[in-house]
């Protein structure tokens, strides 16, 4: 390690700009002659257009659907067996199926206008049966979002290792049923796009915040029949993504047909209310869990039915069936489970369609497995913590193959527990009758840098091959680092440099790192699945080696010996006799093209490097979580009193960076353990549309959450890196829910929902007393 | 979501202000703190012609000592009195009160007159201003007359208000150093609207008893008189009582509702009588 290279907690360049308020976002770049967008959008869950009417002067200002000749409807691929999808149209055509799906665009000056122009427009809309729930969805005679489907299931999988051996052993049979709510992402910037068409390059330029720009080109160049080379997408700073921005919204592909059609730049930002309605699109998952374990709470068998309240429409490239896949993939954990038997149903309702939400499914697959385990816990009366430990996988048997099929590389899950069981508090708090005291714990295995061996299972058309990067060399010396990977506050900007740095010895001052432009950057498909430091940190190194073999080179021939006589350490090159410096080399090949010979000077300084984990073997980060809670049972009200994580991602390139990502996830976490929920009444009716009632925690709803970390290299990765970008975010929910059941152990009640809003808690409570009244009157 | 256009005035005397309202017939609204109006503006769910803003009056801002009241100027914000710059005659309850509305930022523009007018039923200020015995003043183009809160306040989001007229000041009674008083406010997080809300004062030197409750499952502020009696006498009321009195006022509360209102009351009064 270097003090500027792998392992430095260096502060972060791009925070320069962003804490003086100079970032650059969306919403700051202004074009003369630009056109503000306004949608109509539907109040309706289901209903069938029968006309809309526009103003009598909108003339070009006002598009519907039926305007759109030619543009090509987004298409989502999967190559699951039976997997009915429809991709969301960038305007309903002649059915609407969630409230807020886009009816009409409107355009003016400015957006106040803009709006003002959107409620002069009158759609004739004739209400349909509304399914908002997935029992709904599945009810007998349902009314179908799909009429032609015949049904409402969109995606059914089933996987069965063979259970009946395990559960012929068992003893103890433990079933639950848990429900995760719908959330919004609710990213500080909200989406929004930019589109206007430059005519010098011939290219339509997007302006997108975005995390995937090579991505959101991909898709618009299918539906606006455009070749590749004509469209550009550039991702500006980006305030915050979390999926919400890794896929293509149908506002991206109207804002950039109308800049086509109207020749001048239209943009669209979306605004709070739209993004709680429209975008209420994460998380809504149900599990039906059953355990079968021995007397010692040993889990033998798993046994599970996973359902999705997926929405009307398949996202791209992902599709509604990501998250029943990803859950499936992973639900048995860190555990060493001989029997797993999983069904999976992706149930289409007039909602929003579900997205991937940082740590997609894995939020949700980890709260049903981790409070199934503390019900196994209480079932043979252990602690739960002393169960954990007898069904985690041995640090002795990684690499692990899981009975899903994935293989965790490396790791010593029990030792995080130890970890994470010894650092939470477990004294201070005064318990009293309107204060009950609990701990929970939380362990969870994490597939990082999705491998495209995964991908190409289940074929949506999100392809991650080889990453990657390119080195330019510039003449004096300083380096610039292309990237197709955007950063929207990873740190890429410092950690990408600091890879630089660590293998050619360069300043990270000296180095620049671009990223989030089609037109700069190597192909990519962005930024997700907590890749960019393996994958795109990979390619930096690769590229990064080509140019030290390219400079090593050149010192050699200066100083009359053999690239393999020269190193390059700490920035210089060092020969038996001699060295240089890289600014030195850089000089020479761009200024003193005379002192070298043709073969070095053929192929220049400006170099690609492409990158994947050995054997395309996705490295597994993981940790133990604990949270401590403060319950009133008689107001519902739940105080996060302490919180630590523990965690391995590997060898940490920035450990400040690491510990950020770690922080801001388990805040995120305890929003979906608490807080966040966006509810639909069963006509689809959203009921959280503003932040004064979607909740999210602040400063005053988060403990000083404390960190551990364990550095297993991975050994399948450059520099043994695992991801860590989405990991905080997933054990929250469970860690927190199974303090809150600790807590309440002595009410009899048993939360299993999230958020453990104060109502249900009470309703936990309420069930408990109505069971224990029920119990007696029976005796009597 | 953005307001569609509106006119905008800024007189710098009441009677200016008053005289905008009549001009405006209905159509002009009165702009204080904005941290409701601006949002609704914006979401179009209210609707003004031209905006009033009364920040430019001065008289609203001033607090004046009577005695046995005090009169605090309607645009006086959350912040002053959450700082305590308009001195305390209150046993430190408006802070407290005060400390918990919203946020910092919501508190620094927001207005005690803002609040009363804009009649939230989960705000803070309608019960704690009830729970005091507050009047309210407000000014027309008749001159001016003052209301009990109880009757200021008529209903969700409805005052005694007629549409020429605007708030101008709340005359507080001051309590006596030996009187208590309890608030108690559940709610889901920080800053965010209660779920519930109980306030008691009782100032026995004045003979003075209040229990108040307050959200919008109660549909706003309500005196629960039945429970007053037993505040007056030092006694706890029993849980049945609280409920039933919750009940009576209002007999839709689900068992979540029932709970969490009867344990604040029931809190508040204990604290109340300790």
């Amino acid at each position: 390690m270097t003090d500027t290279g792998v392992g430095a907690s260096l502060p972060r360049k791009e925070d320069d700009r962003f804490l003086h308020g100079r970032g650059r976002y969306l919403a700051d770049i202004e074009m003369p002659r630009m056109l503000d967008v306004a949608f109509v959008r539907s109040p309706l869950a289901h209903a069938e257009i029968v006309g809309i009417e526009k103003p009598e002067e909108a003339g070009e200002r006002v598009f519907t659907a039926r305007d759109m000749d030619g543009v090509v409807p987004i298409r989502p691929t999967s190559n699951v067996a039976g997997h009915r999808i429809v991709g969301s149209p960038p305007m309903a055509f002649d059915r609407v199926r969630f409230v807020g799906e886009i009816i009409a665009t409107c355009l003016a000056p400015n957006r106040a206008q803009a709006e003002d122009l959107a409620e002069r427009v009158v759609p004739d809309l004739k209400e349909l049966p509304v399914v908002a729930s997935i029992d709904a969805a599945m009810a007998e005679g349902a009314p179908l979002v799909h009429a032609d489907w015949g049904t409402n299931l969109s995606m059914e999988t089933r996987f069965d290792s063979g259970i009946e051996e395990q559960v012929a052993r068992a003893t103890v049979q433990v079933t639950r049923t848990l429900d995760m709510a719908r959330q919004a992402m609710v990213p500080l910037e909200g989406k929004g796009a930019l589109a206007h068409y430059d005519a010098r390059d011939g290219q339509l330029v997007v302006y997108s915040s975005t995390q995937s720009p090579h991505m959101i080109r991909n898709a618009l160049c299918q539906c606006l029949g455009l070749q590749q080379r004509q469209i550009r997408v550039v991702a500006p700073d980006v305030g915050g993504g979390f999926g919400y921005k890794a896929i293509l919204h149908p506002e991206e592909v109207i804002v950039a047909w109308l800049a086509l059609r109207l020749k001048r730049p239209v943009r669209w930002l979306e605004d709070r209310f739209e993004h709680l309605t429209a975008g209420a699109n994460a998380r809504q998952h149900r599990y039906r869990m059953t355990a079968h374990a021995d007397d010692r709470g040993r889990i033998l068998a798993l046994d599970a039915v996973l359902t999705t309240d997926a929405g009307a429409y398949s996202i791209w490239p992902h599709t509604n069936g990501f998250d029943a896949i990803q859950a499936s993939g992973i639900l048995t954990g860190p555990y060493d489970i001989g029997g797993y038997r999983v069904r999976t149903m992706t149930v289409a309702t007039n909602k929003p369609p579900l997205s991937p939400y940082r740590a997609v499914a894995r939020p949700g697959a980890c709260f049903a497995m981790e409070t199934l385990v503390d019900a196994v816990a209480r079932a043979v009366g252990r602690d739960p913590v002393e169960v954990r430990l007898e069904n985690l996988v041995p640090a002795a048997a990684m690499p692990y193959k899981a009975i899903t099929g994935k293989e965790y590389d490396s790791g010593d899950y029990p030792a995080s527990l130890r970890r994470a069981r010894a650092m939470v508090d477990a004294v201070s708090a005064d318990a009293g009758p309107d204060r009950l005291i609990g701990t929970g714990y939380a362990v969870y295995t994490e597939h990082t840098a999705v491998s495209t061996a995964t991908i190409s299972q289940i074929g949506v058309q999100m392809m991650p091959g080889f990453e990657q990067a390119a080195a330019l060399m510039q003449p004096d010396g300083s380096l610039e680092i292309r990237v197709g990977v955007q950063s929207h506050g990873q740190g890429m900007e410092t950690t990408l440099a600091q890879i630089a740095s660590e293998v050619l010895g360069i300043d990270p001052q000296r180095v620049s790192v671009r990223h989030g432009d089609t037109a700069l950057s190597p192909y990519s498909t962005g930024t997700y699945a907590s890749r960019a430091i393996v994958m795109t940190g990979g390619a930096v190194a690769a590229a990064a080696d080509k140019l030290a073999f390219k400079l090593r080179e050149i010192a050699a021939h200066m100083m009359q010996c053999t690239a393999d006589d020269v190193r390059l350490e700490a920035g210089e090159l060092v020969g038996p006799g001699a060295s240089m410096t890289i600014e030195e080399a850089a000089v020479i090949w761009h200024f003193r093209p005379f002192d070298l010979p043709e073969e070095l000077l053929r192929d220049g300084l400006e170099v690609t490097g492409g990158y994947r984990p050995d054997g395309d073997r996705a490295p597994f980060a993981y940790a133990a979580h604990a949270a401590r809670v403060a319950v009133d049972p008689e107001l519902g009200t739940v105080e996060v009193l302490d919180y630590v994580a523990v965690d391995d991602c590997g060898t940490r390139v920035n450990p400040m960076i690491v510990d950020g990502q770690v922080l801001g996830g388990v805040a995120q976490g305890i929003g979906t353990a608490l807080f966040e929920e966006v509810p639909f009444d069963d006509q689809g009716q959203p009921l959280a549309t503003t932040f004064g009632d979607y909740s999210v925690p602040a400063a005053s709803e988060i403990p000083m959450i404390r960190l551990d970390h364990m550095e297993t290299r991975s050994p399948y990765t450059r520099f043994g890196v695992k991801g860590v970008g989405e990991g905080g975010a997933i054990a929250p929910p469970a860690a927190v829910v199974n303090a809150i059941n600790d807590a309440l152990r002595s009410t009899g009640a048993e939360l299993c929902a999230v958020p453990a809003t104060p109502r249900r808690v009470l309703q936990a409570i309420f069930d408990a007393q109505d069971r224990a009244a029920g119990k007696k009157e029976a005796a009597r | 979501m953005k307001a569609p256009a509106f006119a905008y005035l800024r007189p710098v005397s009441i009677a200016e202000a008053v005289a905008a309202l009549a001009e405006g017939a209905g159509g002009a609204r009165i702009l204080a703190g904005g941290q409701s109006l601006v949002p609704m503006l914006n979401l179009r769910v209210a609707f003004a012609e031209t905006l009033v803003d009364i920040g430019a009056i001065a008289d609203l801002r001033a607090v004046s000592d009577e005695g046995e009241t005090v009169l605090i100027g309607a645009g006086v914000t959350h912040a002053t009195l959450e700082d305590g710059a308009s001195g305390d005659h209150w046993c430190g309850m408006l802070a407290f009160v005060a400390r918990d509305i919203a946020y910092r930022a919501v508190r620094n523009r927001g207005t005690l007159g803002g609040s009363l007018c804009h009649a939230d039923p989960a705000a803070d200020w309608p019960v704690a201003m009830m729970a005091l015995g507050a009047t309210v003043q407000l000014a027309g183009p008749d001159g001016e007359r003052a209301l009990a809160s109880e009757d200021f306040s008529v209903d969700v989001f409805t005052t005694a208000l007629e549409e020429d007229e605007m708030l101008t000041g709340i005359r507080l009674p001051k309590l006596s150093p030996s009187a208590r008083w309890s608030y108690r406010k559940m709610r889901k997080k920080a800053g965010a609207f209660g779920e519930a809300i109980a306030a008691v004062v009782h100032d026995p030197a004045r003979g003075f008893t209040r229990v108040v409750a307050g959200s919008s499952a109660v549909g706003g502020p309500c005196r629960l008189e039945a429970l007053e009696g037993a505040v007056a006498s030092g006694s706890l009321a029993a849980e049945a009582t609280i409920r039933a009195a919750l009940a009576e006022r209002e007999p839709d509360l689900d068992r979540y509702e029932m709970q969490i209102h009867a344990t604040c009351l029931r809190r508040a009064m204990k604290e109340v009588s300790s």
